[in-house]
C-alpha cells in the first residue's frame, strides 16, 4: 500500500512544475528575487517558508469551521505573523549572521502572497492532513526556484557555493581562473535575479506549450 | 532640511522599492497591463504608505523599541518589545487600509469603483509592510522623516509601475517569442530597468570615500560580502572580522 494516495501525491508534485507558485501562479516573487544572491540564504528562506506555510495551513484548516467570514483575513494575518515571529526569533538565536543577511525579508514572509493565497484557496476548504501536504508541496515548488536562482547567481557571481570556493581561487588564479575566467559581477546585483527568473520561465514554457500566454 | 531632500531622492531613485528591494512585485506584475489601472493603484499605494509609515514610527518609538516604554515609568526602561513589531505593524496596516477604504468610498465613489478589489489587497502588499520594516531597520529619526520616507517610497513604486505599464502597452504589438510572452518579458524588462536605476547610485553621494561607504551600507542587505575591486578600500574595514576570504583578496590587491 502506498504511503499517500495518488491525489495526495499530486498535491506535492504539482507545484514543483506544472503549478509552480512563482512561475505559474505568480506569487511570492518579492522574496524570491531579493535574497537569492547566496545559495545558503535561499535555502534558509525556503525552509522558513515551508515551516510557516505547513504549520499555517494546518492551523487555518483546523479552525476553518469556526472563523467568521468577515474577519478571516485578520485571523489569517495573525496566524502568519505569529509563525513568522517564531521563525525570526529562532533565526536570530541560532543563525545570527544569516538573519542579518535576510534582514527585513524574514518579516516580509507575512505578506508573501503564496501563504495567504494557499490559505484562501486550499486550507479554508480542506482537512488538516491534505492542507499540510498542499503547504509542503507549494513551499517545495517555491524552494526549487529559489535554489536554482541562488545556485546560478552565487556560482557565476562569486565562484562559490554555500561560501566554499568551487571554481578555484580568484586571487591565486588556480582552477578555472587560471584560464582567464573572471567572476561575473552582474550576477550579484539585484536586477540579475529578475533576468534569471525570466530565463527560467522561458525554459519552462518552451518545454510545456500549454503554459504559453495568448496574445 | 537637507536631510529631507536627500531622503526624498534617495528613496525614489536609489532604494527604489521595486528595482532595488523588489517589494510589491506581485501586484506590480498583475496590474501593469494598462496604464490607467496602474496609475490608480500607484496613487493608492502612495496614500497608504504616507499614512502607515508615520503611524508605525510612533508605535515603534513609544512601544516597541528597546527602552521605549520609559515614558510609563523608569522601571520599564529594560523592556524590549521589538519581537512584537511584525504583528503590530501588520495590524496597523490592516486597520489603516480599512479606514482608507471607508474614506475613499465616501469622498470619491468613482475612484473606489475603479480600484475595485485592489484597495483591500494593498493590505497584504509587501511594499506597505516593507516600508514600515525598512523604516524600523534604518532607524529613521523623526516623524517628519518617516512621513517623507513613506511618501517618497510610494512615489518610487508609482514610478516603477507606471513605467512598466507604459512599456507593456507598447510591446503588445512587438514580436516577443511565444514562451516569453506576458510574464517572462516583463521580468526581463524589469531587470533591464533595474540596471538603469542602478546608475542613480552615484547621484547624491557623487563619489569619494564617504560616498562609497554610504552606498555600501545601503547595499549590504542584498549583496553578499564578496565585492568588486573598486570598493575594496572602504569595505575592508567593515568586513575584516566577518569574512576571511575578503581579507586575503584585499590584502593582495592593495
Amino acid at each position: 500500500m502506498a504511503l499517500l494516495s495518488k491525489k495526495d501525491t499530486n498535491l506535492i508534485t504539482d507545484p514543483l512544475a506544472d503549478n509552480n507558485p512563482i512561475t505559474i501562479q505568480v506569487l511570492g516573487i518579492c522574496s524570491a528575487l531579493a535574497i537569492t544572491a547566496e545559495l545558503k540564504a535561499s535555502l534558509v528562506m525556503a525552509i522558513s517558508v515551508m515551516f510557516v506555510l505547513g504549520a499555517g495551513n494546518v492551523v487555518i484548516s483546523l479552525m476553518r469551521n469556526i472563523i467568521p467570514s468577515k474577519i478571516r483575513i485578520i485571523v489569517q494575518l495573525i496566524v502568519v505573523a505569529t509563525l513568522v515571529i517564531i521563525v525570526d526569533q529562532v533565526l536570530k538565536a541560532y543563525a545570527y549572521e544569516l538573519s542579518k543577511t535576510l534582514a527585513v525579508f524574514v518579516g516580509l514572509i507575512i505578506t508573501n502572497c503564496i501563504i495567504m493565497g494557499r490559505f484562501e484557496a486550499f486550507a479554508l476548504a480542506n482537512g488538516p492532513w491534505r492542507s499540510f501536504l498542499d503547504g509542503i508541496g507549494n513551499s517545495l515548488g517555491y524552494g526549487v526556484i529559489l535554489v536554482i536562482v541562488g545556485f546560478f547567481r552565487e556560482l557565476l557571481g562569486s565562484g562559490t557555493l554555500f561560501g566554499y570556493p568551487v571554481l578555484g581561487d580568484p586571487i591565486m588564479k588556480t582552477g578555472l581562473y587560471s584560464t582567464g575566467y573572471e567572476n561575473n559581477g552582474f550576477m550579484i546585483i539585484p536586477p540579475a535575479a529578475l533576468i534569471v527568473v525570466g530565463i527560467i520561465i522561458w525554459v519552462q514554457r518552451s518545454r510545456n506549450p500549454a503554459l504559453v500566454e495568448e496574445n | 532640511m537637507l536631510e529631507h531632500v536627500e531622503l526624498f531622492f534617495k528613496s525614489i531613485f536609489i532604494d527604489n522599492m521595486v528595482f532595488a528591494v523588489f517589494l510589491g512585485m506581485c501586484s506590480y506584475l498583475a496590474v501593469s497591463k494598462k496604464v490607467a489601472t496602474a496609475v490608480g493603484l500607484g496613487a493608492a499605494v502612495i496614500f497608504v504608505l504616507a499614512v502607515t509609515v508615520p503611524m508605525n514610527w510612533l508605535l515603534d518609538k513609544y512601544l516597541l523599541q528597546d527602552g521605549a516604554l520609559v515614558w510609563l515609568g523608569p522601571e520599564y526602561a529594560d523592556y524590549n518589545l521589538s519581537f512584537l513589531s511584525f504583528i503590530l505593524f501588520i495590524a496597523t496596516i490592516a486597520t489603516m487600509v480599512q479606514l482608507v477604504e471607508i474614506v475613499v468610498e465616501k469622498f470619491s465613489p468613482s475612484l473606489y469603483n475603479s480600484l475595485g478589489i485592489f484597495l483591500p489587497l494593498i493590505a497584504v502588499n509587501c511594499a506597505i509592510l516593507g516600508g514600515s520594516l525598512f523604516m524600523q531597520a534604518r532607524e529613521i529619526e523623526t516623524l517628519g522623516l518617516a512621513f517623507n520616507y513613506g511618501v517618497s517610497s510610494g512615489i518610487g513604486w508609482f514610478l516603477a509601475i507606471l513605467a512598466i505599464a507604459a512599456i507593456r502597452e507598447k510591446i503588445r504589438y512587438s514580436n516577443v517569442p511565444a514562451p516569453l510572452r506576458g510574464l517572462g518579458i516583463t521580468f526581463i524588462i524589469t531587470g533591464l530597468m533595474g540596471i538603469g536605476f542602478q546608475s542613480f547610485g552615484g547621484m547624491l553621494t557623487g563619489g569619494g570615500d564617504d560616498a562609497e561607504e554610504a552606498n555600501e551600507q545601503v547595499n549590504q542587505v542584498l549583496q553578499p560580502e564578496v565585492i568588486t575591486p573598486s570598493e575594496e578600500e572602504i569595505v575592508v574595514e567593515e568586513n575584516k572580522e566577518i569574512d576571511e576570504k575578503v581579507i586575503s583578496y584585499n590584502d593582495v590587491n592593495k
